[in-house]
């Protein structure tokens, strides 16, 4: 045998001495020491289970960077081409503001509620969770409708996103909003079944942590959305 | 007899059986040998009967190793694809002069070079160095898996949907004839109806999803999973290379996304995006899918920069040089690359003090460039240099380079741009560094790491014969470009009426022959290695002396990777560890916590491919369905709560045992 095992010694003599907690997690494993005396310092390995930490929560931050670049994009892409209207009509004549202000309220509203539900999922109780969460869900199908409805009002008009480089972007930036928020629901409705089958498990929570920065998420895209189209669109 | 049609047409849209191209003998051809290929293929799993492993080892693994390794295959089978692609059209353009046609009529041609493009970048170029990255990254940061195992094996499944939609394209219908990035208009429906630029949209849609969540996942793993004791500035250089190439993908795939939607909306909804009418303008296409495709260069160059740093330290035997400036090098080009999209349009028109600002940084980004290759320099300099197969690759590597650098340099003189723009000087230069830097540094990767990764070297005679026949085949087939290039040649002709310049096209054509030996030589390694594997066995893990934690486990390693967690010192742990009389531990083996393979990656990707497929032939009704089947099975997936499972203490003791016995009889003999 070359191999022989493990000194216990130097093991033991870490242990004493001490050293950086890497994670958070020193009593579990035997320090890892940082100490620029390399020369007495022989731990190689870890003897116990080494768990890194989960990295879900900024998985996801990444992806909603990634998301935001695509909505970056779009808004710059609007910005480009957002008063070409090809001899058609302008935003000012086209946005009913007052409909699209109920339509923000709608969806800052379900961000609160989406908070109330992670309230109350710090506090382990499933039932109003659910209940927040249907609330969410509902406010954002009432979110969709009214967007629905105005689109078809302006594809009725005459003012659809063929009609001029302007509205290309508008339904283009407006519609990919939108189904970011529809796929929002669906996931809303996986979780609220999840959560009513398996209760608040640590999978669970995590997957409600992310949607719910999924959520707040979009609410801020369409405070961008509602700045630099409707109401900046709206100027003559 | 108006039901039936309507059905049809109902049903597969826009796909009739004129789409296929059976009354071109060339696709006819390779058809049908890629249909009895596939029909071999099959047959010989089906007599091996290695269905049920291929099945529950491979394509549903969530190993990291595996999907590693099955990125460069992908990579590897679709170079034969492109690199075939570029033997026709140096064939072609060497034999069209004198009023000859050649034998490649232009729609063909142009579907040629688009497909050439395309292929090499996303379905060569992406999949062998994220495989690299994938088998390597979670081994020398001393993990045991990558964050998110099932999205990796999700991300490869929809690379590899991207690259059979490209495949299909040859078969069924067309590819675009568009060029790599499909410029619009001329890439608008008006002036390609036909479903060319749509199988190129669906293509990169897909695989841009794979590369986008593998992206995230890599840069997750090396954040968190770092052994303990590696802090940032212990980390291997490849580690940082990957680190860095990870936050470009993050920062740079969702352009592109964004942007070939852009695309499709105009194709398919009528949008007024990219038109010449409506208030559209398509500079800004080109603009978007440079800031995206400015980036992907430096995605695909940096990690193999980490490739060449590891193999110049091992094989000169000494620790990198400058490994902090190396670090900052790496980071400054990372931010450049988000500053310089517009040189590869100064023709634009946007004006002297736009085109200076834009040919400055691009110079500025030449300098930690050099000051890589200074380091990499003088890490041999003083270095007891082993010429293994990896470091003639490295070393090649340093020569083309830098001469492709160089007339980079040149192209960035926006008034010198204005002479050499679309020309064939601009696709020597890019060839020159693509070639010389990523499928180089690919070569050395994978001749460096193929012994960890199945057990044995590579076979060496073999590999510098490949070596030798590219590096000398590639300056015969790009220097003529060059030339041809200053003489005013414009890039993608099919055909040419000046006789005086088809000797350089002759010599291009001979220098491609030279590559398609480098290429075949190593496929010849690979059997070769294969049948003397025996006595190219690596029982040491250690087959190179190497420097960093994956060669501190066994060839190939188990799927736990490492025993024990590794504590990190220094950089060059493994180094480290071997100079201060490391014991590999043999007893106190406890359970391993790991991932379970998962269906559900390959599924929904083939699910995907689908809705492509429905998509490029406005097949409706199949494209709702299949979308509906994506968001169906994602959402079972979710359901699935139980994905991990532990590694017995047992089988680690067992496993770990046969390992002791190989080390005692190597050091017994």
């Amino acid at each position: 045998m070359t191999a022989t095992t493990f000194p216990a010694a130097g093991n033991a003599a870490n242990g004493a001495r001490g050293g950086a907690s890497l994670d958070g997690k020193a009593k579990a494993q035997p320090p890892a020491n940082a100490s620029p005396d390399a020369q007495t310092d022989t731990q190689f390995y870890l003897q116990t289970e080494h768990h890194p930490a989960n990295g879900t929560l900024l998985g996801f931050w990444m992806y909603l960077l990634s998301d935001s670049l695509i909505f970056a994009v779009l808004f710059a892409v609007y910005a480009v081409v957002g008063r070409s209207y090809a001899a058609g009509p302008s935003g000012a004549e086209l946005f009913d503001l007052p409909l699209v202000a109920v339509n923000t309220s709608m969806l800052l509203l379900s961000s609160i509620t989406y908070g109330f539900a992670m309230l109350e999922m710090q506090r382990r109780r499933v039932k109003p969770v659910l209940v927040w969460l249907a609330v969410t869900g509902l406010l954002g199908c009432v979110f969709i409708g009214l967007e629905l409805y105005e689109f078809a009002h302006l594809i009725h008009e005459g003012a659809g996103p063929q009609r001029s480089a302007f509205l290309s972007a508008f339904f283009t930036l407006v519609g990919t909003h939108g189904l970011h928020v529809t796929f929002g629901i669906v996931w809303l409705v996986v979780l609220m079944v999840q959560v009513s089958r398996g209760g608040l498990m640590p999978e669970n929570r995590r997957r409600l942590m992310c949607l719910s920065m999924f959520w707040h998420f979009l609410d801020v895209v369409w405070i961008g959305v509602f700045t630099f189209i409707y109401l900046m669109g709206s100027l003559p | 007899m108006n039901d039936t049609f309507d059905l049809t047409k109902f049903i597969f849209g826009r796909l009739t059986l004129e789409s296929i191209p059976y009354h071109e003998p060339i696709i006819l051809a390779t058809f049908a040998g890629v249909v009895l290929g596939g029909l071999a293929l099959m047959a010989a799993l089906t007599y091996f009967k290695v269905w049920g492993t291929l099945w529950h080892d491979w394509l549903t693994s969530i190993d990291h190793k595996k999907i590693g390794i099955m990125y460069v295959v992908l990579g590897l089978v679709m170079l034969m694809r492109g690199f075939t692609d570029a033997l026709m059209m140096r064939l072609q353009q060497a034999t069209a002069f004198n009023g000859s046609e050649g034998f490649l009529p232009p729609h063909h041609y142009d579907q040629l070079f688009t497909v050439h493009g395309v292929i090499m970048i996303f379905f060569v170029a992406m999949p062998l160095i994220t495989g690299l990255m994938n088998f390597v990254v979670p081994l020398q940061i001393g993990a045991r898996d990558v964050a998110f195992p099932f999205l990796n094996n999700f991300s490869f499944w929809m690379t590899a949907s991207g690259a059979i939609l490209v495949m299909m394209s040859l078969f069924i219908g067309e590819f675009g004839q568009t060029g790599w990035l499909a410029y619009p208009p001329l890439s608008g429906i008006g002036a390609s109806p036909s479903v060319g630029v749509d199988y190129y949209i669906w293509a990169l849609q897909l695989a841009g999803v794979g590369t986008l969540l593998s992206g995230i996942n890599l840069l997750v793993t090396i954040i968190k999973m770092r052994a303990p004791g590696m802090s940032m500035m212990k980390m291997p250089i490849f580690i940082w290379t990957a680190l860095c190439t990870n936050v470009l993908i993050v920062a740079s795939f969702p352009v592109l996304t964004a942007v070939l939607g852009l695309l499709a909306m105009d194709r398919y909804v009528g949008t007024a995006f990219f038109s010449n009418d409506f208030g559209g303008n398509a500079m800004m296409y080109v603009n978007l899918i440079w800031i995206w495709g400015h980036p992907e260069v430096y995605i695909l160059v940096l990690p193999v920069f980490g490739v060449f740093s590891e193999v110049v330290a091992t094989f000169s035997g000494k620790r990198i040089f400058g490994y902090t400036s190396m670090v900052y090098a790496t980071l400054v080009i990372t931010i450049l690359s988000y500053l310089v999209w517009l040189h590869h349009f100064f023709t634009m028109g946007s004006g002297a003090s736009v085109n200076s600002f834009f040919g400055i940084t691009t110079m500025i980004i030449s300098i930690p460039t050099g000051a890589k290759i200074f380091n990499w320099l003088f890490t041999m300099y003083r270095g007891r240099i082993r010429f293994d197969v990896p470091m003639l690759w490295s070393i090649g590597f340093m020569i083309t380079f830098t001469i492709g650098g160089m007339t980079g340099v040149l192209l960035a003189v926006p008034p010198a741009d204005f002479v050499l723009h679309n020309s064939l000087f601009l696709v020597a230069h890019f060839h020159n560094v693509i070639i010389g830097a990523v499928v180089f540094g690919v070569f050395a990767g994978i001749n460096y790491w193929f012994p960890k990764a199945f057990g044995y070297k590579l076979d060496a005679f073999w590999g510098k014969v490949s070596f030798w026949f590219w590096f000398v085949g590639f300056y015969f087939a790009f220097m003529p470009l060059y030339v041809l290039g200053l003489m005013g040649v414009t890039r993608r002709m099919s055909r040419f009426d000046d006789p005086s310049l088809q000797i350089w096209f002759i010599i291009a054509g001979f220098g491609a022959a030279l590559i398609a030996v480098g290429i075949l030589a190593m496929f010849v390694q690979f059997v070769v290695s294969y049948r003397n594997r025996e006595s190219l066995r690596d029982l040491t893990g250690d087959p190179w002396d190497g420097r960093t934690l994956e060669w501190s486990t066994s060839s190939p390693p188990p799927a736990y990777n490492f025993a024990f967690t590794p504590v990190v010192h220094d950089r060059d742990a493994w180094s480290d560890m071997k100079k201060r009389g490391y014991q590999r531990p043999t007893e106190g083996f406890i359970p391993i916590h790991m991932p379970k393979n998962t269906w559900a990656g390959v599924v929904i990707a083939g699910l995907a491919t689908a809705l492509g497929f429905a998509l490029i032939w406005h097949m409706w009704a199949i494209a709702v369905l299949m979308f509906a089947a994506v968001i169906a099975t994602i959402i079972i997936h979710t359901f699935n709560f139980k994905r991990d499972y532990h590694i017995p203490a047992d089988v680690v003791v067992r496993t770990e045992a046969v390992r002791t016995r190989q080390l005692a009889r190597l050091a017994f003999n």
